[in-house]
């Protein structure tokens, strides 16, 4: 750097130029401002939003897509939908039954915010929303498999529909940790991946207990 | 220098302060659950296998994991005992759960805390943290966890053989392990606190 010491600008050549950065053609204002479209653009976005990330978790492949735009929407749907599938199950007996619609309820979101807490504490890279919206999204197979479960028992309750509704529920479980487990797991140092999936494991387990235990009255 | 950067006291409202509790790899937490259930005389649980590194991970998972599993053997266990009875009609008696796990947690936080503070008071020239003190607990009960869902296999002899063996492993463990620290307090103390303490568990078991 010794030969650069004496490189200096002659007086006579005016500096001049451009201090503001060029901003781009449009303000950002046009794009970003919802405010002025129809209500049903809005509601139409954020439906097309979540009805992706459902096909996102029916065919897991690794993309970015769900972690980064994550939203609640879709779990709360699902939860809701899976407590109320949930209800009407030997409502009458005087001993304890079926679980409680708020007892499903905390079991799923508590249990998600057990797992992502615990994800985080093992130094995990993925943020807190983003870990919630995927293992809410998970539940969609085991909801569909609560479906499934109570149409075979309004055709029968022995021992075939209860095969049929075993298949079923262990192939969802299956399903829904893998999906899980594909999109989690990348986040984590590899010699800690199995400590993540299985708090994973035990909560789809738990779901899918209290479906396959579910019976009518 | 490099333990006394590791060693930095950080504030207890910081996320860090409790991801320092869970610096543990999936092999470190299955030997220590394998070292749970071996009681080898020569080998202090603390000592030989947290090395100064207690964690949270594994008695918190394994609290839940063995709720669960008596909440569901249970269950199962009640199903095919009493299911041959005609006017029987299944109910998964999901509020087990909540007791199972609330008598559990209680059991792997109130015990160590106890045995804690008793060492302490005691004064005892060595005694372990807090944290040494659950991790170990917590492990222990680890033992538990196979007789639970073996229990389905309704054979009462077998169910008792279990509960036994299970017991005594963890016990026996747990005995080891403290020894030497009650070793001044007079032998008769220590291990009556420890049988106490996992036989009140085996109940719990098996009135689940």
């Amino acid at each position: 750097f010794a030969g650069l010491a004496d490189v200096s600008i002659s007086e006579d050549i005016p500096v001049e130029g451009e201090i503001t950065v060029p901003v781009g053609s449009h303000s950002p204002d046009e794009d970003y401002s919802t405010l002025d479209e129809p209500v049903r653009d809005t509601i139409m976005r954020d439906l097309k939003a979540v009805g992706k990330k459902f096909v996102h978790v029916m065919y897991p492949k690794k993309s970015s897509a769900l972690l980064r735009d994550w939203d609640l929407w879709g779990p709360l749907v699902l939860c809701v939908s899976l407590a109320l599938m949930l209800q009407g199950g030997s409502a009458d007996s005087k001993d304890d039954g079926g679980p409680q619609f708020a007892e499903v309820f905390v079991i799923i979101w508590f249990g998600a915010v057990v797992i992502t807490l615990n994800s985080k504490l093992l130094g995990g890279t993925i943020s807190f929303f983003q870990s919630l919206c995927v293992l809410g999204y998970c539940v969609l197979p085991l909801t569909v498999a609560m479906l499934v479960c109570r149409l075979v028992l309004l055709a029968g309750s022995g021992t075939v529909s209860f095969i049929i509704r075993l298949i079923v529920v262990v192939a969802m479980f299956a399903w829904s940790t893998l999906a899980s487990t594909a999109f989690l797991a990348d986040s984590q140092p590899p010699n800690r991946k199995a400590l993540v999936v299985y708090p994973i494991f035990l909560f789809y387990f738990v779901i899918s207990w209290m479906i396959l235990t579910f019976t009518p009255q | 220098q490099l333990l006394g950067e590791r060693r930095q006291p950080r504030s207890f409202w910081t996320f860090e302060y409790y991801q320092a509790f869970f610096d543990v790899d999936t092999q470190q937490v299955l030997e220590r659950i394998k070292g749970s259930v071996t009681p080898l005389p020569g080998k202090n649980f603390v000592r030989h296998r947290l090395r100064n590194n207690p964690d949270l991970y594994g008695p918190f998972w394994i609290c839940a994991t063995l709720a669960f599993a008596l909440a569901v053997s249970g269950n199962l266990s009640h199903l095919t005992e009493k299911g041959a009875a005609p006017a029987y009609r299944y109910s998964p008696q999901f509020h087990n759960v909540t007791i199972a796990a609330t008598l559990i947690y209680c059991y792997a936080w109130l015990v160590p805390l106890a045995l804690w503070g008793f060492l302490r008071w005691r004064q005892s020239p060595s005694t372990f943290t807090l944290l040494e003190t659950v991790c170990v607990y917590g492990y222990s009960l680890s033992a538990y966890i196979p007789a639970a869902v073996l229990w389905l296999i309704p054979a009462a002899w077998l169910q008792w053989l279990l509960l036994a063996v299970a017991a005594l492993l963890s016990a026996a463990v747990l005995a080891l392990t403290f020894w030497p620290l009650v070793r001044a307090n007079g032998r008769a103390t220590a291990l009556a606190v420890v049988a106490t303490v996992v036989s009140l568990h085996a109940l719990l078991a098996v009135g689940c």
